[in-house]
């Protein structure tokens, strides 16, 4: 047993975990500010795909790692246009609407790969960027201050988003239309235009962090690479009570299991490790049960608004 | 019937067709800019779903699970909830079919297919049952714990399937492919056309549209789902006990999508394997979607998909086109319905009837708030 409890295999797990939340954060993070505004975008998992094969397919042409995710980002707002118009304008049931997306989104990432890639091949994606003095801390230098750009700019989006929804004008007005539409609309407010500007936000994010996966951390594009991915981090929304802070503590959650369950295969170890996977989704579900009832989800959540006549 | 009512269901059913049409158009774009024939690879999915007896076999044996999916996504919907746990209810049903169809394999045929077929049917109710008692209980969204239960699901048949249920043959043998034993040859579902994949199971799907029809316009019990999808509010007020009925079209809309796993297994692969949802659970949404959410506008809507999917792989394999499109297009397919409804729902705002094709039912915040209430 000694091999397998040494402080470097520690380190090792809990740099994999800092390492892995980088698309829940992203994707829960552009969730959020969905939700807040009133709008359940079911599609995440659909709008990562196409941003990490976008991503992908950008930097296996030649082209510069940012330039990838720029060009996911731009997907992500189209993809997040197309939500909005379907859900805003239209007016549609949005849980349903999101299955379209994600389905939309699986399909044509998948279409995309095999018709223009073809194989599974690997590109060399983001480096990691070990940030001088601070990396040189024993132990948590590399837990913490030893990873790619994509890594940090994710944890930067926490406060980042934190700020914008809790202190500025439009998160003022992204939570007021989340919570009575009526009342902002008519003080104001185009609750149509706050909802179209929080689902290409979201669609951004969500894109990047698909591209996250595509060019940072496994530099390969499959066919249905995020496995579901995107559902969690909808999931997250509501298991962080619709706050970043929650957002970010359900992400390591979800991120430390994963890298419990690489370091379990790595060492053969005999656990049956589909067993301890399942347990934060019991978790989630633990959760959600014993604070549905008192959290303060954003009152006009998944309802459509539509101007009395 | 007046002319403007008998317009106006023409309109509801055509709908969704227009939906279809302009899906298979954008369609047609994107292949044109992919650099491929439009029209060769559109021509050789129709062939390949339709052209011979193989072909629409397979298509047929492709629609069964989607309409038992899609039957219980019908009654979920008209009961106000969404059910976005297929995948992982027909993975449910379908092990616990096996287990038990292996498990009990000396009992009579006549005993052990029934009871085959119920236990997974009795698998996919727990799955389903479990996110509708949350809701009706706590108010815990469903769409999320649907979500989180497909996980499991796919999680507790990694290991099953590399443990206790794995294959004493490959495990002897050496291999180490993740799949079951077989099912005894005596409880296989017999074939409707011999030497082809197609079986009663088929048949077994098509009355059970009935009987959901049965179910949820004759019966007491459809009328309250109905109600309380409608209007959950009202619902409570007349005196129907609003939570009992959310929680009971989850466990039968997961009870119908538990029975389709099993009888994928016991129709078409006879063991359990990886993969053997197949996106049933999010194609069959697809298909009760475009069946107006009616029982029996599923039967058509799922051979159409089940034509879809079938005739894109034949595609992928004649044309090189590959079959991902069948996917990209469902997804267009669920935008522009879901779309549309904007326009039947203006109209019944003005006229509400309940003929069975009405507007669609309040889900999503409605039921939501009277449970959380009540």
């Amino acid at each position: 047993m000694d091999e397998l409890f040494t402080i470097s295999t520690l380190i090792g797990i809990l740099h994999s975990c800092v390492r892995l939340a980088t698309p829940y954060l992203f994707a829960s993070l552009g969730e959020t500010f969905g939700q807040r505004s009133g709008v359940l975008n079911l599609g995440v998992d659909g709008i990562m795909l196409m941003g990490a094969f976008f991503a992908f397919y950008a930097v296996f042409e030649g082209h510069n790692l940012w330039v990838g995710v720029l060009v996911a980002i731009v997907v992500g707002i189209m993809m997040g246009l197309l939500k909005a118009f379907v859900s805003v304008t239209m007016q549609s049931l949005q849980g349903i609407s999101g299955i379209g997306l994600y389905l939309f989104g699986l399909g044509l990432s998948s279409l995309l790969f095999k018709t223009l890639i073809g194989s599974v091949e690997g590109v060399s994606g983001f480096r990691q960027l070990a940030i001088p003095l601070l990396s040189d801390i024993p132990g948590l230098g590399h837990i913490l201050f030893n990873h790619n750009a994509l890594v940090y700019l994710a944890y930067l989006m926490v406060p980042v988003s934190w700020f914008v929804i809790n202190r500025t004008t439009l998160g003022l007005k992204i939570r007021a239309v989340g919570h009575n539409p009526e009342a902002a609309d008519t003080l104001g407010v185009s609750v149509n235009g706050v909802r179209y500007t929080t689902l290409m936000i979201g669609g951004a994010l969500a894109a990047v962090a698909g591209a996250s996966l595509s060019i940072g951390l496994q530099n390969v594009f499959q066919e249905n690479m995020t496995n579901g991915l995107g559902f969690i981090a909808v999931a997250l929304v509501y298991f962080g009570s619709w706050r970043t802070v929650g957002v970010l503590g359900g992400s390591l959650l979800f991120s430390l299991v994963n890298a419990l369950q690489l370091w379990v295969q790595a060492l053969d170890i005999p656990v049956p490790s589909e067993v301890a996977v399942m347990m934060p989704y019991i978790m989630t579900i633990v959760v959600l049960a014993f604070t549905a009832r008192q959290i303060q989800k954003p009152a006009a959540l998944a309802r459509s608004y539509e101007r009395g006549e | 019937m007046n002319t403007r009512l008998f317009l106006a269901k023409l309109i509801d059913i055509l709908l969704p067709v227009l939906a279809m049409v302009v899906a298979l158009v954008v369609g047609v774009l994107l292949l044109f800019l992919l650099g491929t024939d439009p029209f060769e690879a559109y021509s050789a999915l129709i062939r390949g779903a339709l052209g011979n007896v193989s072909g629409i076999t397979q298509t047929l044996t492709k629609a069964t699970p989607l309409l038992l999916v899609g039957l219980g996504i019908c009654i979920a919907f008209r009961g106000g909830v969404i059910n976005i746990g297929g995948e992982g209810q027909i993975v449910v049903g379908a092990l616990a079919a096996t287990a038990f169809g292996v498990g009990f394999g000396n009992m009579p045929a006549l005993i052990l297919l029934p009871l085959t077929l119920i236990s997974g049917a009795a698998a996919g109710l727990i799955w389903g049952g479990i996110p509708g008692l949350l809701k009706a209980r706590l108010g815990v969204n469903e769409i999320l714990t649907t979500v989180m239960m497909n996980q499991i699901a796919l999680r507790l048949m990694n290991f099953l399937l590399r443990g206790p249920l794995l294959d004493p043959e490959h495990v002897a043998a050496g291999t180490s492919i993740p799949q079951s034993a077989a099912l005894p040859e005596s409880i296989w579902l017999p074939r409707l056309v011999p030497r082809t994949l197609f079986h009663g199971g088929a048949i077994l799907a098509v009355l059970l549209a009935l009987a959901v029809y049965f179910l949820l316009w004759r019966t007491t019990i459809g009328y309250r789902i109905r109600a309380v999808g409608l209007n959950p509010h009202a619902s409570r007020y007349a005196g129907i006990p609003v939570a009992k009925y959310v929680t009971l079209s989850l466990a039968l809309s997961g009870m119908l999508c538990g029975l389709a796993g099993a009888v994928e297994v016991l129709g078409v692969h006879h063991r359990m394997l990886e993969g053997l949802s197949g996106g049933y659970g999010f194609s069959g949404i697809v298909a009760a979607l475009f069946g107006k959410l009616h029982p029996l506008g599923a039967i058509p809507a799922s051979a159409l998909f089940g034509a879809l999917l079938v005739g894109a792989d034949k595609m992928q394999r004649a044309v090189q086109v590959p079959s991902a499109l069948a996917i990209a297009l469902q997804g267009l397919v669920v935008l522009f319905v879901v779309s549309s409804d904007l326009y039947v729902r203006r109209r019944t705002r003005r006229r509400v009837g309940d003929d069975g094709s009405a507007g669609p039912p309040a889900t999503e915040g409605g039921t939501r708030d009277a449970v959380a209430e009540a």
